[in-house]
């Protein structure tokens, strides 16, 4: 069981972005996409995602032997793909209690809806872990809420929606120290067996607090290296440019 | 979908009962039904003279209202239709080809087991014996021309409040009544406040008495059942010193091959220390032009609210006003418009501030989906001679689609400097990167834009009571329906 890209390539307008990338997921593991600003790191999220904005010319998405990509962006989220923002949306008016309770009732067959007690018991219980002030339920979902609160609550979100496979993109960024050893205490609690991990991020700091399995290097639109933890502290100590392919 | 804002405290949402839930939902597919046709009284296709002498002779009614009526056709002939700065859509109103009175009787009934069959059907289905038993202190449901149905519990009537028609109003309370009708939007207001003083019948009179201040809403529903018809109901509120009182409107048509008229004329008097909140929520056919005046006096530290929800309807001209007449008056106009494909809704609000330390507030926010124009007219008033008011003006618009339309049109007089305004105004869309979002947490597009929309409006929607704004919510969803894709 896993998600599994193979020589995947997209474009946005007449620009390729993503020339062919390859990788697999499996379930129970945690995955670093690591590279410099444009490699592609955050449209390969977006193209996982779905994103109207990002054509696939060629290449497959396979998640647990299923295409998904045919299928919308909330079928996909339905079927277990979530994406934590690396600038999460602010939706006025749209308590954030209500908007996760509508995310999960439309998981649920129609007509059917959550029992409101087991609802918010769940709910506060994952705030608690994330240290969110109970406060957040009624207020405007990321509304005037602080970079790191945003970033808290895609965790919360992405908590109670139970996904099969979690994609973070750029998490750490706008953290200090202390929101990010939250948020990771927060990603750590929900690594299990059933559960995949892609963590994209410019730092090796965030690769402190999670721990991941395999760490890709990405560059130009391609995954050019892959390797242990140690990979992330090879980077951090010497720079991407050791990776660039000599014919760049 | 609910996006009711729920406290941390207060982990499970407020319930209401099922029966009032169904009593309260008027949606579109509730109110798309009509039954047959079988008036007792019926003025004829056309606007004369004569169909004025027929109203009145079917209502008995005194000379000065007879006369009042043919001043008023007058005035209404002699006014030129407001294209000047409304909409064209107007000249597509055929005044020759509507039928202006057409009744079942002339006396509504005290209880439901009297009501005709088929217009108890109507209101069954409608909800509105339900709602009346589940939390209201008295209804009115018109049907076409009259109401069918009138009453108002029996200890409030002890107390000295009147709810009756505008006819019974006139010709039993004439002392109470005539000092205000017609005070408030004289004939002359505009072209369709004089037709409506030509042919008006059905509406509210309502009396408060002195510090009588009600605990429970008072209702009245507009039912228009009729093809080719106008709805022209006459509504006067007193509210005596001191009292306080919640007036709700609901309105809805089946949906016709030919346009339908509805044009009322609401006038509300708050005197000294009195209260009126005026709840509308409409949710006309798409064929129905819907041309309404209202507009209140609040007299010295008196308060009226508006509060108005406008869906449906083809064309929606509605500029809800206060006059605050009295020191240390407030007015206010809290108003939702969703204009659909084909709609225009044509609303805002009108204060006029008349005496010192007069205090006003406008919160408008208006929705356009698809080809659906939304357009906002606002005039404040505050004149040199007074000082200490205040004027506070929101109009904020929300398009949905690229081809959705919105138009502001704000004009605030203000004289002298020892006022304080303050206008803001703000236009914008659902982006795409928004439902994106809320896509990715595996809400469909529609949802996302639903939730989007009800969002925009939540603020607004939480100042209706409770029971209508589950309702107002759900009628979002309806009209967002379809709206993507």
């Amino acid at each position: 069981m896993s998600i599994i890209i193979k020589d995947l390539h997209a474009k946005i307008g007449d620009t390729e972005i993503l020339k062919g990338v390859n990788l697999e997921i499996p379930k129970g593991e945690v995955h670093a996409i690591m590279g410099i600003n444009g490699s592609g790191k955050s449209t390969l999220s977006k193209v996982i995602a779905g994103h109207d904005d990002y054509q696939v010319t060629s290449g497959t998405i396979e998640m647990d032997g299923q295409d998904i990509l045919d299928m919308d962006v909330d079928e996909r989220s339905r079927e277990g793909v979530f994406l934590a923002f690396q600038y999460p949306m602010e939706i006025p008016g749209v308590s954030n209690a209500n908007f996760i309770r509508a995310a999960l009732n439309a998981r649920l067959p129609e007509g059917e809806e959550l029992d409101a007690v087991a609802y918010y018991k769940e709910l506060y219980a994952k705030m608690d872990g994330l240290e969110m002030d109970r406060k957040f339920t009624a207020r405007a979902v990321n509304e005037g809420f602080s970079g790191g609160e945003k970033k808290r609550n895609e965790i919360l979100q992405m908590a109670m929606l139970e996904p099969k496979y979690c994609i973070l993109d750029e998490t750490d960024s706008g953290l200090d120290i202390d929101a990010l050893k939250i948020v990771s205490r927060g990603v750590n609690s929900l690594r299990t067996e059933d559960r995949g991990f892609l963590i994209i991020t410019h730092y090796q700091r965030l690769l402190n607090y999670i721990k991941p399995d395999v760490v890709h290097v990405m560059y130009d639109g391609q995954i050019i290296k892959s390797g242990g933890p140690e990979l992330a502290l090879e980077l951090e100590e010497q720079g991407y440019e050791q990776f660039k392919p000599a014919s760049v | 979908m609910e996006i009711e804002d729920i406290s941390a405290t207060t982990p499970e949402p407020q319930e209401i009962d099922q029966e009032t839930q169904n009593a309260i939902d008027i949606d579109r597919a509730t109110g798309d039904f009509r039954v047959p046709e079988n008036h007792e009284f019926d003025a004829g296709v056309g606007l004369t003279p004569e169909t004025l002498d027929y109203i009145s002779s079917v209502k008995k009614e005194k000379d000065w209202i007879r006369e009042f009526r043919h001043k008023a056709l007058k005035t209404f002939e002699s006014k030129p239709m407001p294209t000047n700065w409304a909409t064209q859509d107007l000249n597509n109103i055929k005044f020759e080809e509507i039928r202006y009175y057409l009744a079942n009787g002339q006396k509504p009934t005290r209880s439901w087991d009297d009501v005709p069959p088929e217009v108890m059907e109507t209101f069954e289905r409608l909800g509105i014996p339900q709602q009346e038993r589940a939390f209201l202190a008295g209804v009115e449901a018109q049907f076409d021309s009259e109401a069918a149905y009138s009453n108002v519990k029996e200890e409030l009537t002890k107390q000295g409040v009147i709810f009756v028609n505008s006819t019974e109003g006139l010709r039993e309370h004439e002392e109470i009544f005539r000092p205000y009708f017609g005070k408030v939007i004289p004939t002359g207001d505009n072209k369709f406040s004089a037709l409506n003083s030509a042919v008006f019948s059905g509406g509210s009179f309502i009396y408060i008495p002195k510090g009588l201040k009600l605990k429970q809403p008072l209702q009245a529903y507009f039912r228009i059942n009729s093809e080719n018809f106008g709805q022209f109901e006459r509504t006067l509120i007193i509210a005596d010193e001191g009292s306080e009182v919640m007036y709700m409107e609901g309105c809805t048509a089946p949906k016709f091959e030919t346009t339908t008229l509805h044009s009322a004329v609401v006038e509300l008097v708050a005197l000294k220390g009195a209260k009126i909140q005026y709840v509308t929520v409409q949710n006309w056919s798409a064929n129905v032009f819907n041309l309404v005046t209202k507009r209140g006096v609040a007299h010295e530290n008196a308060e009226i609210r508006w509060i108005d929800c406008n869906i449906g309807s083809r064309l929606t001209m509605k500029y809800p006003g206060v006059v605050m007449k009295g020191e240390g008056a407030r007015g206010e106009v809290v108003s939702i418009a969703l204009a659909n494909d084909g709609q225009h809704q044509d609303t805002g609000a009108k204060m006029i501030h008349a005496a010192d330390n007069t205090t006003s507030n406008v919160v408008s926010k208006s929705i356009s989906v698809g080809k659906g124009i939304s357009t906002y007219r606002g005039q404040v008033h505050i004149p040199k001679h007074l000082k200490g008011c205040k004027n506070n003006t929101e109009c904020d618009a929300l398009l949905i689609n690229a081809n959705s339309q919105t138009d502001t049109y704000p004009a605030i007089t203000v004289r002298g400097n020892k006022h304080v305004t303050q206008h803001e105004a703000s236009v914008s869309q659902v982006s795409q990167e928004m439902l994106f979002y809320m896509q990715q947490r595996g809400l469909s597009e529609a949802q996302a834009m639903s939730l989007a929309v009800n969002g925009f409006v939540n603020d607004l929607v939480s100042e209706f009571p409770m029971e209508y704004s589950a309702e107002l919510k759900r009628l979002i969803d309806l009209e967002m329906e379809g709206s993507v894709g």
